[in-house]
């Protein structure tokens, strides 16, 4: 972003990378899918790089006003700085927050999440699928991420994201309105769960398992590893993948 | 005229129209006992959303069978009340069914539609009575349902059905005294149901015909006057919260966590950031989040007494799912029962006893995900989540009592601007590793 500035050029959108895009090495492939794709499509995009911190989003579901607070203001002097109108990020945590909670400490931005700008790539004809390349026909399941389904009701655009890679979508019994939780938000990725009979993401992978899918998508970090630890606890790792929208969308164009 | 049965229906309706003032103005001051919070806005929307959610039951279409049974009760319970007015009437003016004298046919009419409506009332709560007791269902039968919760929800089924068969009983009595031509029974013409057990009482004489009538006539009044003054007292007070509580529903994203503006402006100072309007310092006493029912908003507290403890929220949860001790029924009972200890104690909290601690353990605060499906799935819009957060505001900050690994996240943030530690020089690895990539092919 520094260097565009710089050069005196403004972009279309800021790809908000958010921390597991960064830092999480299997996240960072989608990190690295997204940006392929808006590179392909020629969107003008910076990311902040170092310049990006932590939304807060942890640190306020866990209690924490004040360090959330702190973040939020710190970033949004950032974003105010360059100027930035929009934004896209691949995170819902990220999305929500900044969409939701920068607006009352004074930061107002169009936020939009990656699967509804990979749905408007779509619609608008700039990303075409010829029959849907090697997913066509086979079977992909949806888990809805709280943050982007119940918090900010996008039920549709991931979905119709995977239309359009001609695969058979199957749902899981619990789903969009009713969809379960992976387990991992509310700070909960960051600590044990409490004591119980079960892990919530052993629950959510036998229901996706039992879809008969051989991928279960996902648009959400947390999501991401909740799922594919749970599909390794059931060491189905070799015939179910767990991916990003934005990985089956590069995928199916051959990024 | 015989004055005194109309006195004494004078006094009844007295004492229970004075118990149930009584009861009210202190449920609201209970709610009252919460903190401000602004919900005047957006009154279209608020209609809007009262009318479909609460009028017209929509969220409790998710699930068809409650639904149409609980829609047969409700629809049973606004209608049949429409009689409840010509029988306070009746029992003020020392008059019988004093409509029936100018409505004609319509009131035979309408009396029949009332009694099939008591008859669906009556088959519905039998219904949910096995579905409670036989089928036991799984969300009736949760830790915080044991005792006084279940108890409750089964003496309001068996007085339902009591108040049904009151109807229908008191309907054919008087259609048999009318065909004997006792004087003050007004000829009402056949009702629909009732006339089917007629039979039963045409070997009564007249006078125990008299008495089995009036005694219908009385339990039925006298039940209505008590069941309204119990439901003040019980789960069941949905039929009236659920109304003004969806007008309150929070419209805006359900991710959206309130705000708290006292410290914006603390930030907004150590950041150096000018301040607008008169940055008061924080009053005295006041304290971040919520330990107590006073540091919940009004809105949490009538939350907590519109719960009519159907346990949707719970069934949905994935902590309680999976076991976890969290149960978002339990939070709003436990929010609700102590609204009532605190304004049974005159709204103080000085009793050694607080919600957090005493109600809600942080175990069960701590195991939330905040991922909302209680909100979705509550019929009348109750946010237990939105407690649970505040309640996890004051643990973080006025007790520094996280969970350690979320102390050890809060410092990651702090000091590394991530919730894990790695380097922040290291966030934009991921685009050296693209063009390493791109510049070896």
């Amino acid at each position: 972003m520094a260097e565009l500035t710089a050069a005196g050029e403004v972009p279309e959108v800021l790809f908000w990378v958010g921390c597991a895009g960064s830092f999480d090495d299997r996240y960072k492939a989608v990190t690295k899918a997204f940006v392929k794709i808006l590179n392909h499509v020629g969107v003008k995009f910076a990311v902040l790089g170092p310049e990006e911190t932590c939304t807060g989003d942890p640190a306020r579901r866990a209690g924490n006003e004040f360090l959330f607070q702190m973040q939020a203001m710190a970033n949004i002097q950032v974003l105010d700085g360059y100027g930035i109108k929009k934004i896209v990020t691949a995170c819902p945590h990220c999305f929500n927050t900044i969409k939701n909670e920068y607006p009352e400490l004074g930061g107002n931005y169009e936020v939009v999440h990656h699967s509804q700008f990979l749905q408007q790539l779509i619609d608008d004809g700039k990303v075409v699928l010829k029959n849907g390349g090697e997913f066509k026909g086979k079977k992909i399941t949806f888990h809805d991420s709280c943050y982007l389904g119940r918090s900010n009701g996008v039920y549709e655009a991931p979905r119709s994201v995977l239309q359009a890679l001609d695969a058979e979508l199957v749902e899981m019994k619990r789903c969009k309105t009713k969809g379960l939780c992976c387990g991992a938000g509310g700070g909960q990725m960051f600590k044990d769960a409490e004591p119980g009979n079960k892990e919530i993401n052993i629950e959510r992978t036998e229901e996706a398992l039992a879809t008969g899918a051989s991928t279960i998508a996902v648009g959400c970090p947390f999501c991401m590893t909740m799922m594919s630890d749970g599909v390794k606890n059931k060491e189905q790792e070799s015939v179910v993948k767990v991916k990003d929208l934005a990985e089956l969308i590069a995928e199916a164009k051959g990024l | 005229m015989n004055l005194i049965p109309q006195l004494i229906f004078v006094l009844i309706l007295g004492v229970f129209t004075f118990l149930i003032y009584r009861r009210v103005a202190r449920i609201k001051a209970n709610i009252l006992l919460g903190r401000s919070a602004d919900y005047s806005d957006q009154s279209t929307a608020r209609w809007k959303t009262m009318g479909l959610v609460a009028f017209g039951q929509k969220k409790m279409f998710k699930r068809w069978v409650p639904a149409t049974l609980h829609f047969m009760i409700y629809a049973g319970f606004i209608l049949i009340n429409l009689e409840v007015l010509e029988i306070i009437l009746d029992g003020l003016l020392g008059t019988h069914r004093l409509f029936a004298a100018f409505m004609g046919g319509f009131y035979t009419f309408l009396i029949s539609f009332f009694e099939i409506l008591a008859v669906l009332v009556l088959v519905s709560c039998v219904v949910f009575l096995i579905r409670r007791n036989i089928l036991k269902l799984d969300r009736f039968h949760k830790i915080e349902m044991k005792g006084w919760p279940a108890l409750d929800a089964n003496l309001i089924l068996i007085i339902e059905i009591a108040l049904m068969v009151a109807i229908l009983k008191m309907n054919a009595a008087d259609q048999v005294l009318q065909s004997r031509g006792v004087p003050h029974y007004t000829q009402t013409g056949s009702f629909l149901i009732s006339s089917m057990l007629v039979p039963f009482f045409q070997s009564y004489s007249d006078n125990m015909l008299l008495v089995a009538e009036r005694a219908a006539w009385w339990l039925h009044i006298v039940g209505i006057f008590a069941f309204a003054l119990y439901v003040t007292y019980s789960k069941h007070l949905h039929i009236f919260m659920a109304f003004p509580n969806t007008y309150y529903s929070r419209l805006e994203p359900k991710g959206k966590m309130d705000n708290m503006p006292e410290i914006t402006n603390e930030v907004k100072m150590m950041l150096g950031v000018p301040v607008e309007g008169d940055p008061a310092p924080p009053a005295e006493g006041m304290k971040f989040g919520a330990k107590d029912v006073n540091d919940l908003t009004w809105k949490n507290l009538m939350d907590a007494y519109a719960c009519t403890e159907c346990g949707r929220c719970t069934s949905e949860c994935p902590a309680n799912i999976t076991g976890k001790s969290l149960s978002p029924r339990k939070i709003m009972m436990d929010t609700r029962d102590r609204a009532e200890e605190v304004g049974a104690n005159a709204g103080s909290t000085d009793d050694g006893k607080s919600l957090l601690g005493d109600y809600i353990t942080k175990e069960e605060i701590n195991a939330c995900t905040t991922c909302n499906a209680c909100v979705e799935a509550c019929p009348v819009n109750i946010s237990p989540v939105e407690i649970i957060l505040q309640l996890r505001r004051y643990v973080a900050m006025e007790e520094s009592g996280a969970p350690a690994s979320w102390n050890s996240m809060f410092s990651n943030v702090e000091t590394n601007f991530a919730p894990w530690k790695f380097a922040p020089t290291d966030r934009f690895k991921w685009a050296d590793e693209m063009l390493d990539k791109n510049s070896g092919e």
